[in-house]
């Protein structure tokens, strides 16, 4: 991931946060000229989970997510010119054109892939944490999911296999409440969800998703417990989707969540809390604030001009990579 | 009778007669040899019956980190072995009957026949899924399916179904040496059937057909434990001047359509005997490529013979009545070359009648399953 001169580490959370929601406005304000054509989940408000757990993780730890993923591709160093391109549909995507948003791989960056059906990649970042065992790789494997993958059997089928082999794999369970318009109250009953990893046998962590130091904390431990043999670990993270479930916009309107409940966590904006500890500890200036955005516009806006002035794929490729050539 | 079977493999100088659960589990043992990154997993892998006797003795020889039981969680663990398989393994698992898959569709389908077309080949799913179909002594509705048709619908599967001995190990090398998720179909009944079956490790390739007698009149493309019937069917029709060409497919998907349009350009005729349902189904798959590329071969509308479209009834006395025989072939190929069904007909058709129940595969068979 491109790092300024001007950032310290200190700042590197914040910049991270910063980075994938500017690229997201930036995605959300061009999707209406028609030319994304994908759908496309945005992770507005919810990058601290991101930016947390990636933050604990080596380079060469893998990461698999699912629909909502350009965070944690972007968090895990995911390159974002070939996501944008990916976007556009065009042939330098980081899936030539055949993924869209719902399916990113970098896995130079160790984003080792993100696809859209809830639960699908639960059971592949298992495995990829049993190879890892299996080849004495040391390679700890961090997972995202949301709330509405605990209504998916295959997850209990994962986390049931993961403890029973003690497998090097993190849980990352991001609650924000809603499956699409859906209420966590209406699709499960009253029971913590860390609750039901804990009887699977998964060592858990509850907490607020939206404080990214407590998530990097929380994170590093649970990756060094899984990195020393102490078995599959799982943290659920409280967040909150800004934006409607599937495109750029705010649906507040629609009145599926409470306006109460959506100010209360707009007002605990990630990004807004880690400028106020920086600030608090003197280790952010106004004018290191505005060279840090000034910095990621001027990469996002390379990215999009390289991405839509690279070509379409071409007809004939259509038939490639469905088997080993 | 079926298993009394010793049809003969290609001589090669050192071979030996097996049966097909013997040159399935030499296949694993050689592939478990000759890569350490190749893994055994399913529901009784380990255990005494070692699935039919194909994984017998796998794990006193591999280990219990490469050959293992497994949670009965088909679709998580069919997702484990593909992000296992990713990661630089090469799983194969076991169902011991094809009616468990169906758990495991979402992973197969969603994940395993498109990782590598979605993520633009950077990443491949080398994965095998061993499927048995059961037959006979009352596996009844939930253990009898012959599901080949389902999984060939889906771009990035390949399907296999091998019949003797000698395809069921060199195919099996294959399809564990393939860089591509791979359904690797089992009829129950194939695992009894013997055969000369070369030593050592040797790989058949997937997706070719082979023919496995000769004839002029008619061609006989038939699919895993139906080519067995069909040979027999071929003897009777020689009786009755009628040289059968019998075609064994051994892949469903990729389908080796030339090799069958080859032999239809010789013989004018086409029966098409699968293990599956007639509707939307792999015969009828095959006999619409067979006419769309080869019409004018063609001369007399091709026919199949298949199960009907009922779900398997439990019962032995439906087993006659259920599942089609060489007999069903024999006749429905006469038809096919214009011979009414006369006296001479139904002496050779009655001498191809079972001498077992239908319901088992030979005399020895006692169940339970």
């Amino acid at each position: 991931m491109p790092e300024t001169t001007s950032n310290t580490n200190e700042h590197a959370l914040l910049r991270r946060m910063l980075r994938i929601r500017r690229i997201e406005e930036a995605l959300a304000k061009r999707y209406a000229e028609q030319e994304m054509r994908c759908p496309m989940h945005l992770c507005i408000g919810q990058e601290a989970t991101a930016v947390g757990v990636t933050a604990a993780l080596k380079k060469d730890d893998h990461v698999f997510s699912g629909h909502r993923a350009h965070g944690h591709y972007l968090a895990k160093g995911g390159d974002l010119t070939r996501m944008i391109a990916e976007l556009y549909g065009r042939v330098t995507g980081c899936c030539e054109g055949r993924g869209g948003s719902m399916h990113l791989i970098d896995q130079a960056a160790g984003f080792m892939g993100s696809t859209p059906i809830v639960g699908g990649t639960v059971p592949v970042a298992v495995g990829a944490a049993w190879a890892s065992t299996l080849r004495n790789e040391g390679r700890v494997i961090a997972l995202f999911f949301g709330d509405g993958c605990f209504e998916e059997g295959v997850l209990h089928e994962s986390m049931n296999f993961a403890a029973l082999h003690q497998l090097p794999i993190l849980f990352v369970c991001e609650n924000n409440d809603y499956a699409v318009y859906t209420a966590l109250g209406d699709r499960q009953p009253q029971r913590p969800i860390h609750g039901i990893a804990a009887a699977h046998g998964l060592q858990t962590s509850n907490l607020d998703g939206n404080d990214v130091r407590a998530v990097q904390t929380a994170a590093a431990e649970a990756t060094q417990r899984a990195r020393s043999g102490e078995g599959p670990q799982f943290l659920e993270l409280h967040t909150w989707r800004w934006r409607e479930h599937c495109g750029p916009d705010i649906d507040d309107q629609l009145g599926y969540r409470s306006p109460e409940a959506q100010a209360a966590w707009l007002a605990r904006c990630p990004i807004q809390r880690e400028q106020e500890h920086l600030r608090g500890q003197k280790l952010l200036t106004e004018t290191e604030l505005h060279n840090m955005e000034r910095n990621i516009q001027q990469e996002i806006d390379i990215a999009f001009d390289t991405a839509i002035s690279a070509p379409l794929p071409p007809v004939e490729n259509m038939h490639r990579h469905l088997h080993a050539q | 009778m079926p298993s009394k079977s010793s049809l003969k493999a290609e001589q090669t100088t050192n071979s030996r007669e097996q049966s097909g659960a013997e040159a399935l589990n030499d296949a694993l043992a050689l592939c478990l040899e000759r890569d350490p990154s190749t893994l055994l997993i399913g529901e009784g892998v380990p255990d005494p019956m070692g699935i039919f006797g194909t994984t017998t003795g796998l794990r006193d020889r591999f280990g219990a980190e490469r050959v293992l039981d497994m949670p009965l969680s088909e679709n998580g663990l069919t997702g484990i072995c593909i992000g296992a398989a990713i990661s630089g393994l090469r799983p194969i698992m076991v169902h011991q009957r094809i009616d468990f898959a169906l758990l495991a569709m979402d992973q197969l389908v969603n994940n395993a026949a498109k990782w590598r077309y979605m993520f633009a080949g950077q990443a491949s799913v080398p994965l095998v899924v061993r499927c048995i179909v059961g037959r006979g002594w009352g596996q009844g509705p939930q253990h009898a399916q012959s599901l080949q048709s389902l999984f060939a619908h889906i771009p990035g599967l390949k399907v296999v179904m091998p019949v003797f001995p000698d395809d069921a190990k060199g195919m099996l090398c294959a399809a564990v040496a393939d860089d591509d998720p791979v359904i690797f179909i089992e009829h129950r009944w194939i695992h009894p059937v013997r055969g000369e079956v070369p030593d050592g490790y040797f790989e058949t390739p997937l997706g070719k057909a082979r023919v496995r007698r000769e004839g002029r009149h008619i061609t006989i493309a038939a699919f895993s434990f139906m080519t067995i019937e069909a040979l027999h069917a071929a003897r009777a029709l020689a009786n009755l001047g009628i040289e059968a060409e019998v075609i064994d497919m051994r892949s469903v998907s990729p389908l080796d359509v030339p090799t069958v349009l080859r032999s239809v350009a010789k013989t004018g005729h086409l029966l098409v005997a699968d293990t599956g349902h007639q509707s939307f189904g792999v015969a009828g798959e095959l006999i619409s490529r067979v006419v769309r590329q080869g019409f004018d071969h063609l001369t007399a509308a091709p026919v199949s013979v298949t199960l009907p479209d009922l779900p398997c009834p439990t019962s032995h006395v439906w087993a006659a009545h259920y599942y089609p025989t060489a007999v069903d072939i024999a006749e429905q190929a006469l038809r096919q070359c214009g011979i009414s069904i006369g006296e001479a007909e139904h002496r050779e058709l009655e001498k191809l009648l079972p001498t077992t129940p239908p319901d088992i595969p030979n005399p020895d068979y006692r169940g339970p399953f």
